[in-house]
């Protein structure tokens, strides 16, 4: 959530905030655009690799600080989707636009494999993610915030290769973290991990979303996750949106609770009756 | 200088200063044999002279000076002839790793060159230079030079595409991307490429210098075999031995203090 209502509560009110999740969205909307997230909109959005057509027209609002989860089938185009919305395609036709002007810093995307540089120490993988900043005299003291933000403070002279999987990926979060992106894409960060991982690494996304309030795209096919950490879930079938579901839950989420179930089922059945149809 | 060596490093890295002793045990118990062997007359030391008497023929030619000149001489040439073709394999692996133009423009023609043995040019080499240094020098960066380039050139080719993605990413210049992420992630094929043409280095010093020289350890070895001095023939040799091993030696400290995050060298 956003600086302006973290402010305005109570650090240990998690309860009371919670309660708060329609207000705080209606405030995140109304915020300046020049705080924490930006707004996305994707109009006709088309992609081919060769003749295979990925991508068939997507339109898409997701408002500032918005966490939003793709889930599909392999193959139906939400890594793409997310390739082009983190700029590493080129459009075909339609448009990305974030209302406003960017730099480089403000989109940042983590992957399925944290990609640490093996011969940079922890802490200087994490000052990779500053950008055109990294020169610059504070860079080490936002490296090891960034790194504090993701518990690995104590890792920081340690070479990537010592680190369990769990713990590269937080190194390579920190790293998306440190430039302070408005808009961070995700594309499968914990599809390598195992279970209990898996979910400590959730809590942590969905705490770093909610001190900063960058607006969240998450690429992933474990459909639980999904609607565990979204505001909204975007089902993608043959290179469309399928279905748009919001997820009211109030947070933080209990994991495992009937209201997520229901949703969980309902998704999945979206996505598996599709799959009777072809 | 063989594959098997290269890929057993690792462990034989981790050992440092105790260990270092132990390495040795095995050449000192050799020559031990041999001093024996000589002493009691079961080689003849018409085939084979004791290792004392090598020692003497070495502190001989020590104190007239002729062996220090031999040794600097012979370095020399080493050393500048592995300074030339190593840098020119070393640019034209990264040329070639880098540029798919510049690959395409010479890959085909250094592939060619490759497959000739540069020691079978000897003749000509002899015919362009004479027994002039630039004779030997020539033959060395020839010989030097291949091993780096294709271990460059292979090096830079396997850098993981998605670190050099996640560069671009994350804003890197050409030049940043190159330093940060291209030329460590090549490292450590180039240091087999080094210590594959240290070896090659020496061989090719070697052969040049007992054909066509007129100073030099090889030299100075085909000259005590017209006088029929075995002792210096065969402390041309353990010389040689010597050499070779110090400079895998200074490789290895080299790669050891450049490669410390790979995980083969790290301590557990």
């Amino acid at each position: 959530m956003q600086t302006a209502l973290r402010s305005s509560l109570p650090e240990t009110d998690l309860a009371s905030r919670a309660n708060f999740a329609p207000h705080a969205r209606m405030v995140r909307e109304e915020r300046p655009a020049t705080a924490a997230g930006l707004p996305l909109s994707i109009r006709g959005l088309r992609k081919s690799f060769g003749d295979n057509e990925v991508l068939r027209g997507i339109d898409l609002h997701i408002p500032a600080g918005q966490f939003v989860a793709i889930v599909g089938k392999s193959g139906c185009g939400k890594s793409t989707l997310l390739r082009l919305i983190a700029g590493l395609e080129k459009i075909d036709a339609g448009s990305i636009s974030f209302g406003q002007d960017i730099q480089p810093e403000d989109i940042r995307v983590m992957f399925q494999e944290p990609r640490l540089l093996p011969w940079a120490r922890v802490l200087a993988n994490v000052e990779v993610g500053l950008g055109r900043d990294r020169a610059s005299e504070d860079a080490h003291a936002r490296a090891e915030k960034a790194l504090s933000e993701v518990g690995l403070a104590e890792k920081r002279d340690q070479w990537p290769s010592v680190l369990s999987g769990g713990q590269k990926q937080r190194v390579a979060l920190g790293r998306a973290l440190v430039s302070r992106p408005r808009v961070l894409a995700f594309d499968e960060p914990l599809g390598a991990l195992d279970a209990l991982t898996r979910i400590s690494m959730q809590r942590l996304l969905e705490r770093v979303w909610r001190d900063q309030g960058f607006t969240a795209i998450l690429v992933t096919h474990d459909v639980s996750e999904a609607v565990a950490l979204a505001d909204r879930v975007l089902v993608i079938e043959e290179g469309r949106i399928a279905h748009d579901v919001t997820v009211n839950a109030a947070r933080p989420r209990q994991r495992g609770s009937a209201e997520l179930a229901g949703l969980e089922g309902s998704i999945l059945n979206h996505l598996l009756s599709a799959d009777d149809r072809t | 200088m063989s594959v098997i060596d290269s890929i057993a490093l690792p462990r034989s890295v981790r050992l440092p200063r105790a260990d270092g002793l132990i390495q040795w045990i095995v050449p000192l118990a050799i020559i031990a044999i041999w001093q024996v062997a000589s002493v009691t007359g079961f080689v003849p030391t018409r085939v084979l002279p004791a290792p004392s008497d090598v020692m003497l023929a070495g502190w001989k030619l020590l104190l007239s000076g002729e062996l220090v000149r031999n040794i600097w001489v012979s370095f020399w040439r080493a050393s500048i002839g592995f300074l030339i073709g190593g840098s020119i394999g070393f640019a034209f692996g990264l040329a070639n790793g880098l540029s798919q133009l510049s690959a395409k423009l010479t890959d085909t023609t250094l592939q060619m060159v490759r497959n000739v043995p540069h020691l079978a040019l000897i003749p000509l080499v002899i015919l362009w230079f004479g027994i002039d240094e630039s004779a030997k020098l020539f033959l060395v960066v020839l010989g030097v030079f291949f091993p780096i380039y294709l271990n460059t050139l292979h090096g830079i080719r396997t850098v993981d595409p998605q670190l050099i993605e996640m560069g671009r990413i994350y804003g890197m210049t050409d030049g940043e991307l190159f330093r940060r992420v291209i030329f460590p992630g090549a490292l450590p094929s180039i240091f087999v490429g080094i210590r594959f043409a240290l070896g090659i280095m020496w061989l090719t010093l070697i052969v040049a210098e007992t054909i066509a020289a007129s100073s030099g350890l090889g030299y100075m070895a085909m000259q005590a075999r017209e006088f029929m001095l075995i002792d210096v023939v065969v402390l041309s040799i353990l010389i040689y031995a010597l050499l070779g091993k110090l400079a895998d030696s200074a490789s290895r400290v080299l790669e050891r203090l450049t490669l410390s995050w790979h995980p083969a060298f790290q301590k557990r």
